[in-house]
């Protein structure tokens, strides 16, 4: 392997390139933001060390506790609920082409609905408690995993059902080990539509009808003009957004790590 | 691979009993519906298989080869006849037969590595963890394929990966083997070297094997027994007993004045046919 050592060496120092680019980027982004705002008297947007104030007094650590916490803890258990009904669900449905044509315009009808929508309906039966929060968040998030396990079960190759047959193996082999796994790429799909709107519905849902929480804080902020905590709150969900949404990556790269080698491949 | 140990043994097989065969088809016909048309695919097939022959179904594309080997594979429902092996009607996929598909890069599972798509089929067979191992080790040594265990099939060449269809079907450990078209999305060098694989593994193993192929040269240099078919629907034009001696080489088998008579033979069939069907 002569040509090895210098190949990959540009390949590392072209990795290393992308990773200064990736975090070039926001820094100039953050330090212009800060430059250009450092003078500013306008009320509503003031510079970003007075936010980065607020952010310190409120997030770090006060209110992480008894707002963002909450937060997270309903969003993980509602999306929780909607991952496995969803694949649940799906799998059934999947499986059962004459029960899917059947509900199938009955979801499509549900699946229209926006979960913020019911937000009225679910504050007069559930109240304002976590319950509310969490029946809101499944309902939004289930569909996109649901659909995309339909499909994704559907969609399994004929060939790799017939040496299920062939091979004659039992009903749970081929559900957890061909059907399952078949369909994973599409699944994991729906889920990371799934994650953003259940990070939607949860803010949403408490800026309406909560006590606590990011939204709440939030909104509670811009009512009593303390306009830094409000765009404190906001930056708050940034980060913890990326942060959600760069654990949701490993995950996937962890549990799909043979299709996307696939995909590598032939690329190649 | 021990290559030459096993292509040594290969006449042991030739003492078959052919009495009782391991595979009776009678008068088999399959008709599909296409729309509001019948479409009629296999006309009347008979045939048997003794216990350890291997046998060659040739013919041309699209004569409902497949078919009739997925009606034997127990995947697809005969319009009617019958297909018993060993004497036991075939009423959905029996457990003594393994079937190795054509298209590998779709019969594996590319989230299973090599070695957990050779113990897949096992799980059904009670085995413990460690007898499911050791049965995949043995199969996939029997292909040379053991330092490939723990990669993923789409790591692998075409040629290694129909090797690990091999193996997961041997490990199976089934009396016969069904194969269609199983060297047909192979280049031509990996396709000589599969056909020495499959004939030291009939020879080891003591297995009977039923081949699906559209190549003349193949069925003849393969088989003990070539079964010609065409027309349509399909039936059998003519089956043809391959007097080849053993062990069967690449270079000097197909040398032989009498391969190139048989072969001549088999393709007359197939062409007459095909100039009647113009």
């Amino acid at each position: 392997m002569a040509l090895g050592a210098p190949f990959r060496s540009r390949i590392l120092s072209h990795r290393l390139l992308m990773l200064l680019a990736e975090v070039a980027v926001p820094t100039v982004a953050i330090v212009l933001w800060w430059v250009l705002s450092a003078n500013s008297t306008s009320l509503y947007f003031p510079p970003l060390s007075t936010i980065m104030t607020s952010f310190r007094n409120i997030w770090l650590f006060s209110h992480f506790d008894s707002d963002a916490v909450p937060s997270l803890e309903n969003l993980a258990a509602g999306f929780a609920i909607a991952t496995v009904a969803g694949i649940a669900l799906g799998l059934t449905l999947g499986l059962l082409p004459i029960l899917a044509d059947a509900v199938a315009p009955t979801v499509e009808f549900l699946r229209a609905v926006p979960g913020v929508a019911l937000l009225p309906a679910a504050l007069l039966l559930l109240g304002i408690g976590p319950e509310m929060k969490i029946s809101l968040i499944a309902y939004g998030t289930i569909w996109p995993i649901l659909l995309n396990t339909i499909d994704g079960v559907r969609g399994v190759d004929p060939v790799v059902v017939e040496v299920a047959s062939s091979y004659r193996m039992r009903r749970q082999d081929r559900i957890l080990r061909i059907v399952l796994p078949a369909a994973s790429p599409q699944i994991v799909a729906g889920m990371r539509s799934a994650l953003s709107i259940g990070i939607t519905v949860i803010i949403f849902s408490e800026m309406i009808g909560s006590t606590n929480g990011i939204g709440f804080q939030i909104l509670s902020a811009q009512h009593s003009f303390a306009v830094p905590d409000m765009w404190a709150g906001i930056v708050l969900l940034g980060i913890l957004g990326y942060l959600l949404n760069l654990a949701f990556r490993g995950f996937e790269s962890y549990l799909l790590r043979w299709h996307r080698g696939m995909q590598r491949l032939a690329r190649s | 691979m021990t290559k030459a140990d096993v292509m040594t043994n290969s006449l042991v097989q030739a003492n078959v009993q052919p009495s009782f065969p391991i595979l009776a088809v009678s008068d088999l016909s399959k008709t599909y519906q296409v729309g509001n048309n019948l479409r009629p695919v296999l006309g009347g097939i008979s045939l048997r298989v003794d216990r350890g022959e291997f046998v060659c179904i040739v013919g041309p594309s699209g004569a409902g080869k497949s078919t009739l080997l997925r009606c034997i594979a127990g995947l697809l429902a005969p319009s009617s006849g019958t297909i018993l092996l060993d004497g036991q009607p075939i009423h959905e996929p029996p457990p003594k037969l393994a079937v190795v598909f054509q298209d590998y890069s779709r019969s594996l599972m590319p989230w299973m590595s090599v070695a957990k798509n050779v113990t897949l089929p096992l799980r059904s067979k009670g085995y413990s963890k460690r007898e499911q191992a050791e049965r995949a080790d043995e199969a996939l040594s029997a292909v040379g394929l053991t330092d490939a265990r723990s990669q993923y099939p789409w790591q692998l060449s075409g040629g290694m990966q129909q090797r690990v269809a091999i193996a997961r079907a041997l490990a199976y450990e089934p009396e016969a083997l069904l194969m269609d078209e199983p060297f047909a999305s192979v280049d031509a060098q990996t396709r000589s070297d599969l056909e020495d694989l499959i004939l030291g593994v009939r020879d080891t193993f003591g297995m009977t094997v039923l081949l699906v192929t559209h190549d003349i040269d193949e069925s003849v240099y393969l088989a003990d027994r070539v079964v010609v078919m065409s027309g349509s629907p399909t039936m059998i034009r003519e089956e043809i007993t391959v007097d080849l001696p053993g062990p069967r080489d690449q270079v000097s088998t197909k040398l032989l004045p009498r391969f190139a008579e048989l072969r001549a033979h088999v393709m007359t069939l197939i062409r007459e046919d095909r100039v009647k069907g113009l």
